[in-house]
This record gives C-alpha cells, structure tokens and sequence, in this order.
C-alpha cells in the first residue's frame, strides 16, 4: 500500500481501478515540404475539423456542467481562429516550406510562453488552452483522435494533466474519478470535475505517475486528497464505510433541495448563508441558501493594501445582488480590530483586542471610511434586496448616530440622481450582553437583530476565545448566552422587527428546536450547514410538549 | 475617430471570456478598434493579443474606434464594458 498526498478539489470517495490516461501526443517532425499551397490547404480542412470538434465538445459541456463552464470551449474556437495564431502559422509554412503540424506546434510554443510569463496567474493558466488547441490541431492534421478513450468499465482516470476539453470529452458513465500529477484548482479540469460531481485529486507528484498502471487498485479521497494504491484490507474497509456514508448523506441532502423549511407542525424558519467573499455566492447557491444572512465585507479591505474604493466595493456587492436575484442579502459593514490587523488602517497594538478601538467604533470615529462603503452599499441596492448590518453595537445613541449617517448618504446620492433600492432594511448585530440588555430600545429604531453568537459567547462568559485554556469554561450552550438571545428575539417582536442568528451557534442542530421556540425568524449558516439544517428543521415537531 | 477611457472593475481584468465576448462583438462592426493601455496598443479582434495585454482590475485603457459605423461601435463597446468589466 502507498499513499500519495494530492489536493482535493471536490469531496467524494471513489474505489476502482486505474485508466492511465493516454495522449496521443503526436510527436511533431519538421518536414520540407515542396508545394507550401498544399499545405495550407491541409492547414484550413484541419482547422474546420478542429473547430467543428470543438463546437461538439461545447454542446456537450453545455448539457453536463452549464454554460458558464462550457463557455470556455467557445472561446477556444475563437482562439483558433484568431488572426495572429492563424498567421504564423501560415507564414513559418510559406517562408520555411515545411508541415502545418510543426508550424502549429512552433507557433503554440510563442503563444503559451507569451502567457506563461505573464505575471497573473489567470493567464499563466491559459497556456494550457493554447496547447490545448493547437494540440487538437495536429492531432486533425494527422488524422488521429484528439483524446484516446478510457478502457472499458468504470475507472479512475489518472494523468499528468488534463486539458478542460480532454476532461470533457471523457465519457462522464465510465468515469469514476480524476487524479492528476499536476494541475491548479483554478484549471477548468477542476472546477469541470466539481460541476460533474466527480472526485477529483489533483498535484499528487510526479512519483505517482511512475508507480501506476492500468488495472491497479487505486482509492481516491477528495476529501483528504489522499490518492492510496493498493490499498490494504483494512484502510479498503475503512474508505468503504466512509464512502457509503458520504453516499448515503449526499442522497438525503439531494433530497432536500427545493424543500420548504418548515416542521411538522407548520412553523416556518429562513435558512440563509454566511459568505466571506464573492466567490461564497456559488456554494450558497448550490446548497439552496434563501438568502445571504451575513456576508463580511471585511475581504475587501483584507485583500487590498490600501482602502477599497467606492467603485470596488460596489461592483462586489451589485455580483452578489444580482447574483441572489431578488433574495435576501445583508452585508455587514466593515467588522475589523486590532485582532485582525490591516497595515494601512495603522491601528495601534491593544492589550486587548476584543474589547478594544474595533468595528462601528473604528467606523465611527473615521466616518470617511465608512460613508465610502455606505454610498458603495446604497448604490449596490438598486440591484437588488439588500440589508444592511453594524456590528459590535452596544448603546442606542450608536443607532442614532449610524441611521444619521446613512440618512445623509442616500440624500446625497439622491442629490447626484444616483438610483438607490426603495427599501433597504437595517439592521444590528446582538453581540454584546449591553445590545441584548437594551434590544428594547433598540428594536424600534431598525428592522432586524442577528445575534453573533460567537462573540455574545466570549463578552457574556467573559472567555477570550483564542485562548483553548478556556474551553472547558466557555459553555457555548450556557443559560446566560441562551437567555439574552431569548431576550432579543421577545423584543424585536413587540417592536415589529425580525430576528436572525448568524454565529456557529445558528448550525448547532442540538439547539434548532430552541431557537425555533424563542421565535428565532432567520438562521444563517455556512454554505455546506443549509440543507443539514433544513433536514434538522423539517424533523422538529414544536406542537409536542415544551 | 471616436475615443473613450474606461477603467476596468472587474476583479480578475479583461480574462479569458469577456476577452472572447469583447473580440467578438467588435468583429461585428467595420470600423477598427483598438485598445491602448500605457504604451501598448492591440487591435481588441485579435483575442491572443489582447488576452496577453494583461489587463487587471484598477487599469484605465482607452478606446479608439475609428471607420464608417464608429458611432455605433464606441456606444455598443462602451456598453459592453460598463455591463461586464
């Protein structure tokens, strides 16, 4: 047994046998040829053909994993038949008098290392697509198939790498997962092999190359990125029962897309998702959010070495918006401290952190950053059903100072005919025992709490949660915790709020029936918690006995 | 001639798709359109060159358009860019 550590780019456990991935990768001559006209025309019949292949791989792509997935196939038509790839490859054949194949293959090796050296690491990725085509090219000119075939039955196809359209191409039935040598998880080969919902393992080393063959037993855990050859008696039985499980877990989670979140005995519940970042919008959308409860803008300002303008921020929060089409989302405004240091905010170094110069008191002391994120916010809401959320509130007085803020604004983008959404809802986070003390006066001056458990937690406990010396004493199911969120949830009632729990605690499903009882409106959880938690919901039945 | 500037907002820059989408949509027209960013000029129906442009988030690049449909043109690329970049 052998075990070789890749990186797994979608979760799922396959157990079969290896397909070595065979390219048949012409190896190209340099030929005198003497009627260059020839050639050329050889040149335009292999360039029909190749295109012809590649719109049947686009068709194909576009049933199975979706247009924006398929949409790159597109552009390798369009690559293929752009001007300066084509005239090269025409001018080496007139000026040297030789074969297409090497004038393609010449003329493929200047364009992929004109992307290699690019410093992004997006176009380095394109590379490959230049290989890819041209490879295709050839393979037309030569008259062979573009990609050989797996062998018969079900396999795990290992390779070096995998073109996007080599993935594709492979009969999705017979294939039981992908494992590579090299490989990025931003290639299309892997973000084809999560859209096809096939385990896929990618960087596993060149050493595994050399110590597979066809027929070899192989195990492949997306999960861990484990890739095991022969494997033994006991991890076989192990990875089996693993297997079953995520099997048996993925059924009953398919089962529960497009369910209503309701209990037994009719009472409803949102269940959103937290998101960090762009790019949590899909994962949410795969899982059926209902919405965003908590998207952190906190990445903006992380990812930037200096203050994010009005136009990036906005054109983050318009993808989300029209991302959700109409459903919830709420943003939470800037949410950063000493713990979460950002050079160029130059906050000075705190005994403590969790107590000190953070969140809506950094927002509030600095209002030309955080009007520049408001206006950002308020522009973005045209596009779609926005929330907007301040953290770490603990007096009214911070409310009233926010809601003037935010009334100037959106007078001011009103004064520059910029369109804003008709209604914005806004809305605090409960996470401090001061907010939940006091959500009676705060209740009637916003339209939603969402209780951040994670901090409600350390502030009532007065446990620093970094410290793991507390654990024992940081009861996160503690009957204070438990009170204030009851607290918050009668007040925002009485005062026609709603109210939402965003922290880990919202995921706990030991606690589902509780808060469903206190009246708790809105759960917001991450992306993979959703449909678990619909399924904890649709089990509870609140007409039994208290 | 007709020009405009435009910078891009796109997080990930002038990538591979809306590179093909751009090309594409000025191959429709008569007139020649370039691009220019810095010292670097491409002609945007050449997709190979102006993928290898390079152009990320933050960049102003500016458009000349030039032939008989300019008008046409400049207003349907400006659309395309605001919409998608």
């Amino acid at each position: 047994m052998t075990t070789f550590q890749g990186k797994g780019v979608y979760g799922a456990i396959a157990i079969g046998i290896v397909s070595v991935f065979k390219r048949q990768d012409a190896v190209v001559r340099r030929e005198h040829v003497d009627d260059p006209a020839a050639e050329l025309k050889r040149l335009e019949d292999a360039k029909a053909a190749a295109l012809a292949q590649l719109a049947e791989i686009y068709e194909k792509a576009l049933r199975e994993v979706g247009e924006a997935n398929a949409q790159i196939f597109e552009i390798h038509q369009m690559m293929l038949e752009d001007d300066d790839y084509n005239e090269s490859i025409s001018q080496i054949i007139e000026t040297q008098a030789v074969n297409a194949e090497y004038a393609v293959s010449v003329t493929a090796q200047t364009f992929a290392e004109m992307f290699a050296s690019m410093d992004d690491a997006y176009m380095q990725a394109r590379a490959a697509d230049v290989k890819d085509i041209s490879n295709r090219l050839i393979a037309c000119l030569s008259g062979a198939d573009a990609a050989s075939d797996a062998a018969d039955g079900k396999m795990i196809v290992c390779a070096d790498d995998l073109a996007p359209s080599e993935t594709v191409s492979l009969d999705k039935e017979r294939v039981l997962a992908f494992v590579t040598a090299f490989g990025s998880s931003n290639s299309h080969t892997a973000i084809l092999a999560r859209n096809m919902n096939i385990p896929a393992v990618i960087r596993v080393g060149e050493a595994f190359l050399d110590a597979i063959r066809d027929g070899d037993r192989l195990i492949v855990d997306g999960y861990t990125g484990e890739v095991i050859l022969d494997p033994d008696d006991v991890t076989l039985a192990a990875k089996t029962e693993k297997q079953s499980q995520d099997l048996a877990k993925k059924a009953m989670l398919r089962e529960l897309k497009g369910k209503e979140n309701v209990t037994l005995d009719g009472t409803k519940v949102s269940i959103f998702a937290n998101i960090g970042g762009v790019d949590g919008l899909g994962p949410a959308l795969a899982n059926d959010a209902g919405g965003i409860g908590l998207f952190r803008s906190e990445f903006l300002y992380l990812e930037s070495d200096t203050y994010p303008t009005e136009e990036q921020q906005f054109a983050a929060y318009r993808k989300v918006l029209e991302g959700m089409a109409g459903k919830k989302v709420i943003i939470r405004t800037l949410d950063i401290g000493a713990d979460k240091q950002i050079d160029y905010f130059k906050l000075d170094k705190e005994e403590n952190p969790a107590l000190g110069f953070r969140a809506i008191r950094i927002c509030l002391t600095r209002p030309e950053i955080f009007r520049t994120q408001l206006r950002a916010l308020y522009r973005a809401s045209a596009f779609g059903n926005l929330g907007i959320m301040f953290p770490m509130i603990t007096s009214v007085s911070e409310v009233q100072q926010i809601l003037a803020i935010c009334d100037s604004v959106k007078e001011e983008l009103r004064s520059e005919d910029i369109p804003v959404g008709e209604k914005v809802e806004i809305g605090i986070m409960i996470e401090t025992p001061a907010a939940a003390v006091i959500s009676d006066r705060l209740a009637p001056l916003v339209d939603f709490f969402s209780v951040g458990t994670n901090d409600l937690t350390q502030y009532t406990l007065a446990c620093d949660r970094q410290n793991a010396l507390l654990e024992p004493f940081c009861d996160t199911h503690h009957e204070a915790v438990l009170r204030l969120i009851e607290l918050s949830a009668q007040n925002a009632h009485k005062h026609g709020a709603w109210i939402g729990i965003c922290g880990e605690l919202a995921a706990d499903t030991t606690l589902t029936e509780a808060f469903l009882r206190m009246g708790i409106d809105e759960l917001s959880v991450s992306a993979p918690f959703v449909l678990p938690l619909r399924g904890a919901v649709r089990a509870l039945d609140l007409s039994a006995n208290a | 001639m007709k020009t405009f500037t435009y910078t891009i907002q796109d997080a990930v820059g002038i990538h591979a798709r809306p590179a093909g989408l751009l090309a594409k949509l000025a191959k429709e027209f008569s007139s020649t359109v370039l691009l220019e960013k810095g010292e670097k000029s491409v002609n945007v129906t050449k997709l190979m060159m102006l993928m290898g442009m390079g152009i990320k988030c933050g960049d102003t690049v500016t458009f000349k358009i030039e032939g008989d449909d300019e008008e046409a043109a400049a207003k349907a690329i400006e659309e395309f860019m605001t919409a998608n970049l």
